[in-house]
């Protein structure tokens, strides 16, 4: 894992006492308003429907049991004991007060940690594969880059006033974990023909209310070119990006406006300068930081217990199923802490779990965890001698649940609970299709599906690319639920296609209940997933459905 | 023509008085410049492209880019896009921009800010000095970037 050094030390304090003075100068007048606003969200700090959230980055996704438990601390001193974890690598605290947020950053400093650039625009918290450096089908270990890329992002001079917020992520995988295509800027780790290691690079994609998959800019970047390219990209943004119209600021908006290829023509005209604008520094740190993120020392033992466990206990082996992963080196696995129990609030997890989390991480995983962008946390190198043990303790804490890919492991935005920007809500409806699948009981049977619930047209619940997508919308004061088919967020990216008309919120489960026994019945086998039989099929029959009465009349 | 110099200038060591006596000459990147006094000042919005200045750089003293609005970053990009095209001479903020800026200006190229009294006023010169010290916890500075 990456350590501070003392730079990074001093910087993230230097920041708390900046944030500090500002607040001060907010309350004296000094500054409006207006003018506070993009520095308290530089900060993390939003004023949401009931109060302020402060979000918290975990940069790529990886943090270890000590930062683990000051979540859990700062969660129960300063907020209701619990917090959210968001489709972008962050935790979010729904409850803090103005006054205590300065002494919150501290304690998160205290523990190599910040809320810098979770908000603004500016580049936000760089995001990677939540299964980086453990899984078994990695050609390199994309957090190096992604440290090197949230350094130089962290404070830049030129971008922190952008048209637009900025995201981007990297996969060092062929499979694509980190949803790189619905990025500003996606960074696809990929080996050319005489075998170095470089990126593919891919601009413009988003979600939003214009969901757009990302254009290849590059087709292969040289790994030490990467800070001037991007760099590169983000001037060209900066100059050209639109400002008249905040639903049109998107890099992806630009990118659309100019074209891809007059656009790829400006930002290599600026590479052209900008290459020799930087010295090697940023290399030589690079190979620093790689160091840093050396595989843990791995055990050498005998997974007896393993697969005694597996053969007596079937509760084990469903969740063995479920939420294990491949890892890279076969007497391990990756194990996915599910933070979705049915009925609960999707990501949410209270003080008390993240501290069993933390104990587990110390005690059989090398001291690393993960936070995925499905909002759930992974432990990357658990030997597998060690899996019945870790699951007996995640039983004890109600976090055993085996669902991980399966129709309850639901991504959804906090909605109309918690967010000003919500149209609908999006928790209580994935709570709901949830319980419901737990009293089918057959949600095993219909295996890997990924349903994706939005409260409003912003898309934080990344509804465009679920194999079902839910947004909810406001009809004259009433939530209307609008279905999406054929998302895909993964190497194979799609956006999923409007069915029809909205439901109202009683009739989503209805509705995803009919999709998944239409599924059911249209499968060539078992092992034909539901976004599988949708690309084969297509949508009329889900559309049927969907609308029996419809397609009756029409049909008349 | 361009604005006046009646604001006041921003530099590491604080507030002061404008020392440019000379006139400022607004850039619209058109129009025929033979006529340009040399080592004019020059008025350029942040749309500028930068590349349409080189022609001139040894004939001016001074560029001020202006800043609409604090939430405008254009001008960041464009100084150093100025700077990285050989632009030795003095270059200035002219604006909305807060103290919170000021390292982010100084990192982009720039000597120095100019403000409206006014706003002078509200942010006082301790608030700049505040951030006068934009040398330290510089990210870029470690990965490389040169200044």
């Amino acid at each position: 894992m990456y350590r501070y050094d003392s730079f990074d030390r001093e910087f993230v304090r230097s920041r708390v006492a900046q944030f500090r003075q500002q607040v001060e100068r907010r309350i004296d007048g000094s500054l409006t308003e207006e003018e506070f606003k993009p520095l308290r969200l530089m900060n993390g700090l939003y004023l949401q429907l009931h109060a302020y959230m402060l979000r918290v980055a975990i940069p790529y996704g990886t943090l270890d049991s000590r930062q683990m438990r000051q979540l859990a601390h700062i969660a129960e001193r300063w907020d209701k004991g619990y917090g959210h974890f968001t489709t972008r690598q962050n935790i979010q605290f729904n409850w803090p007060r103005l006054k205590d947020v300065p002494d919150i950053l501290d304690a998160l400093a205290d523990v190599e940690m910040h809320a810098i650039q979770t908000s603004g625009n500016c580049v936000r918290n760089i995001t990677a594969d939540h299964f980086a450096g453990a899984a078994a089908d990695e050609i390199a270990d994309p957090r190096p880059t992604a440290e090197l890329l949230r350094q130089w992002s962290t404070d830049h001079p030129e971008f922190a006033f952008l048209p637009r917020k900025f995201k981007i992520a990297v996969s060092g995988s062929p499979v694509d974990r980190a949803v790189t295509r619905a990025h500003d800027i996606g960074l696809r780790m990929i080996r050319n023909g005489v075998g170095e290691t470089g990126y593919e690079v891919s601009i413009g994609g988003g979600l939003g209310r214009t969901p757009v998959i990302g254009s290849v800019v590059r087709d292969f970047l040289p790994v030490a070119d990467l800070l001037p390219y991007v760099e590169s990209i983000l001037q060209v943004y900066n100059a050209i990006g639109r400002r008249d119209n905040i639903y049109k600021a998107r890099i992806k908006i630009t990118v659309r406006e100019h074209g891809i290829d007059a656009f790829r023509e400006r930002v290599e005209q600026r590479f052209r300068i900008q290459h020799k604008a930087f010295t090697s520094a940023h290399q030589a740190l690079l190979k620093r930081i790689s160091a840093m993120f050396a595989a843990p020392a791995f055990i050498e033992a005998p997974t007896g217990a393993f697969d005694a466990a597996l053969a007596r206990d079937p509760v084990f082996r469903s969740f063995v199923d479920t939420n294990l992963h491949p890892h890279r080196n076969p007497q391990y696995a990756i194990v996915t802490i599910s933070l979705k129990a049915h009925g609960a609030t999707p990501g949410d997890a209270t003080a008390e779990q993240m501290r069993v989390i933390a104990d587990l991480a110390e005690r059989y995983g090398h001291d690393e965890i993960r936070i995925s962008h499905e909002q759930n946390c992974i432990l990357p190198h658990v030997h597998k001698r060690d899996v019945p043990a870790v699951h007996a303790a995640l039983r004890e804490a109600d976090l055993a649940t085996s669902n991980v890919g399966l129709a309850s492991d639901i991504i959804a935005c906090p909605g109309m609970d918690y967010c000003n920007l919500a149209t609908a809500r999006s928790i209580p409806i994935a709570q709901d299709i949830a319980t419901r699948m737990k009293e089918r009981g057959d949600e095993r049977q219909v295996g890997d599906l990924k349903i994706k619930i939005s409260g409003c047209i912003n898309a934080c619940g990344h509804h465009h690319v679920g194999h079902i997508g839910i947004l909810g919308l406001d009809r004259a004061g009433v939530e209307n639920y609008q279905i999406t088919l054929g998302g895909d967020g993964t190497e194979t990216a799609a956006l999923g296609e409007r069915v029809g008309p909205g439901f109202a919120a009683d009739d989503v489960v209805p509705a995803v209940e009919r999709l998944i026994d239409t599924y059911l019945v249209l499968r060539s086998d078992e092992d034909e997933a539901f976004l599988a039989t949708y690309r084969r099929v297509g949508m009329q029959p889900f559309k049927a459905a969907l609308y029996p009465d419809t397609v009756l009349a029409a049909g008349r | 023509m361009g604005r006046g110099n009646s604001g006041i200038l921003v530099r590491d060591t604080g507030f002061r008085d404008d020392d440019w006596r000379g006139e400022f000459v607004q850039w619209s990147g058109e129009e025929d410049h033979s006529a340009l006094p040399d080592l004019a000042a020059l008025d350029v919005e942040n749309t500028a492209s930068a590349e349409d200045i080189v022609p001139l750089f040894e004939r001016i003293a001074l560029i001020r880019i202006a800043f609409p609005s604090h939430m405008d970053g254009r001008g960041f990009s464009l100084a150093r896009h100025l700077r990285l095209l050989g632009y030795r001479g003095r270059l200035r903020a002219a604006g909305h921009i807060l103290a919170d800026q000021y390292t982010m200006a100084r990192r982009s190229g720039f000597d120095e800010v100019e403000i409206d009294p006014d706003f002078a006023e509200r942010q006082s010169e301790e608030q700049w000095l505040f951030r006068a010290d934009w040398r330290t916890h510089d990210y870029q500075e470690r990965l490389g970037r040169r200044q």
